[in-house]
């Protein structure tokens, strides 16, 4: 097991040592002069040269990857080219808001989507099964910010059900804040709802259709208890991955439900860097998210073979 | 059926020959023709897709507007009011117009961006699942590291950096497809190389360029072309996603993603046709592409 996890932990640290390249390499597709570029096209020459030089945007480009490299470590990403903040805090702050979103989605749609998709499995080629797998289907095809709208119009403007804007009061507590994030969290449940009720679906339909199952049956225990014990213990296996990958991409929706919902986070925070070309922000918003889904699949992984010693053996090989 | 297993023990006889005769491969996709119109989710998906072709051939001369027309003294009219169906956007614009005229945009841009992602991720695929070894490995971190991060954010990212145009957003929509499909062709060319065909054309001399494009390609065709309609659907959904963003399509496009952009904040008092519409256009249109997916993907993969 030890081995096992020592391995994943290798392959990760290499993947991100890989994105960090890749991150670094987009942002340096074109060469620029970002003092240039901060202080406008009519500001003397000494000055922008005396800018990028306090940015260290004047250095070759392999001091620059050192120093992005070095601020993975330390979470010291050098300054806002837009406010001159320093971006660890701008990320550090806003992270936190986008974590209780995140969290808030996570929490109604891995229940709900397992739920869906078991419930559909058992029930295969019923209307039940026809409308739970549609609805996923329908959920997942349709952008996040599509469904952020139709939530608004419908629950907020027509219903007055829930606060459209997640501008919750300063001082609100923790219930609050859910209260006023329920919405966009909502946007989020339907798009990733379709993705894991179709993964248990399927690992569920798997596991009914398996010999052991059906030894189960003729053994004569209870259905409930073969489905308890033996189909629902096999089929969530991939279902863990699924959700691990989801959790990643979920952060990607992120960008335009907070946008609509006004949600002082960090997707929030990249699409106005982006709109401000503000490189270091979005360098570093954009590595952070990567780190967060590394995380979330490594915990998948060690979860399954924890679950599943035949993928632990395997990877041994 | 051109991907089942069962095909090339057929071809054993025949080792120079590894794809089916033409006119099973004919009667196959005759088959497969008649077993998808049986389907009425395909059947749903392609008359909504053929009603957008309509529209974007169509364009300004089916339009009752021009999408760039600004009525002076209607801003914001609501729906069925001043001669407009869906009402007028902030500026007067026909928001009916705009949604014919913006389906161009979409129409050309995702297959185009989703072929890109296609050919590149087919070719990568094919790389790393024939050669194996120190390239799979090499091309598989690389590919891991591209997925774990959402396609919205990297293109945010590259398009902040090389600026939006149609063609940017083509091209990086299509490269950052590229290592997704990549993962799926790989999949299939590993399932296809230890087959027999394949190590009869490996006796025989034949190089491994000859291998990959004449005897394993032809036979993962039916999961290419499932990644294609399913990368379709998804092109529209990052296109539209990244139009929304600000950092697509550029204004006065009639793009979808871009009129709901230009338009949500005024939501809340009230304005939600402006809204409601693009976002039903493209909801349509991505459910339909998926729909079409689904369909071939159940039907190829029998």
């Amino acid at each position: 097991m030890v081995r096992f996890i020592a391995r994943r932990v290798a392959l990760a640290l290499v993947t991100l040592l890989l994105l960090s390249v890749i991150v670094f390499a987009i942002s340096n597709i074109l060469p620029q002069d970002v003092g240039r570029s901060i202080l406008g096209p009519f500001a003397p020459a000494p000055e922008v040269a005396a800018l990028n030089h306090r940015l260290g945007t004047d250095k070759p480009l392999l001091d620059q990857y050192a120093k992005l490299l070095k601020g993975m470590v330390t979470f010291n990403f050098g300054e806002s080219y837009q406010t001159g903040q320093p971006v660890g805090d701008l990320i550090k702050s806003t992270l936190q808001n986008s974590a209780k979103l995140a969290f808030l989605a996570f929490l109604l749609t891995v229940p709900l989507g397992i739920l869906g998709g078991v419930v559909a499995a058992l029930k295969q080629g019923t209307l039940v099964d026809r409308v739970i797998v549609m609805l996923g289907l329908a959920g997942s095809s349709i952008p996040e910010f599509v469904t952020g709208t139709f939530l608004v119009v419908i629950l907020g403007l027509e219903l007055h059900l829930l606060p459209t804007l997640a501008d919750w009061p300063p001082g609100s507590n923790i219930f609050q804040q859910m209260h006023y994030l329920l919405m966009p969290a909502l946007a989020l449940v339907l798009v990733y709802f379709g993705y894991i009720a179709r993964m248990a679906r399927a690992g569920t339909i798997v596991a009914l259709e398996s010999d052991y199952t059906r030894t189960a049956v003729m053994k004569g225990l209870s259905r409930a208890t073969v489905i308890r014990r033996h189909v629902l213990r096999n089929a969530l296996l991939p279902t863990i991955s699924v959700i691990a990958t989801q959790t990643g991409y979920l952060f990607g929706g992120l960008l335009a439900v907070e946008l609509i919902f006004n949600v002082n986070g960090l997707g929030r925070l990249l699409v106005t860097a982006a709109k401000a070309k503000d490189l270091p922000v979005l360098q570093a918003g954009v590595l952070v998210i990567g780190i967060i889904y590394m995380i979330a699949t490594l915990l998948a992984d060690i979860l399954i073979s924890w679950l599943n010693p035949r993928v632990r053996l395997g990877a041994e090989d | 059926m051109a991907t089942g297993p069962a095909l090339p023990t057929v071809d054993v006889g025949d080792p120079t020959a590894a794809v089916a005769p033409v006119s099973a491969r004919r009667a196959a996709r005759r088959e497969t023709v008649r077993l998808l119109l049986r389907r009425p989710e395909f059947l749903i998906g392609v008359i909504v897709v053929a009603f957008w072709v309509v529209c974007a051939i169509g364009g300004d001369r089916i339009a009752p507007h021009s999408a760039d027309f600004r009525d002076p003294f209607h801003g914001h009219s609501a729906p069925l009011s001043n001669g407009y169906v869906l009402g007028t956007d902030r500026l007067g614009r026909d928001v009916l117009s705009r949604i014919i005229v913006g389906s161009q945009d979409v129409l050309v841009i995702a297959p185009i961006a989703a072929a890109i992602g296609v050919g590149l991720g087919t070719l990568l695929g094919l790389l790393m699942g024939y050669y194996r070894g120190l390239v799979d490995d090499v091309l598989a971190r690389i590919v891991e590291a591209f997925l774990s991060l959402p396609v919205t954010l990297v293109g945010l990212l590259t398009l902040v950096v090389l600026g939006s145009s149609r063609t940017t957003v083509i091209g990086v929509v299509g490269l950052l497809f590229a290592p997704i499909v990549a993962r799926t062709v790989r999949a299939a060319v590993l399932a296809e190389r230890e087959l027999d065909y394949v190590q009869a054309a490996r006796l025989r001399g034949e190089n491994g360029l000859y291998i990959m494009g004449r005897e394993i390609l032809p036979n993962i065709t039916g999961p290419i072309v499932v990644e294609f309609t399913v990368r379709i659907g998804y092109a529209i959904f990052t296109v539209s996603t990244l139009s929304f963003l600000g950092v697509g399509l550029q204004p006065p496009s009639p793009d979808w993603g871009l009129q709901i952009s230009e338009e949500y904040s005024m939501i809340i008092n009230g304005y939600w046709w402006t809204v409601l519409f693009p976002s039903l256009a493209i909801a349509s249109v991505v459910i339909a592409a998926n729909l079409i997916a689904d369909a071939l993907q159940s039907v190829m993969q029998r």
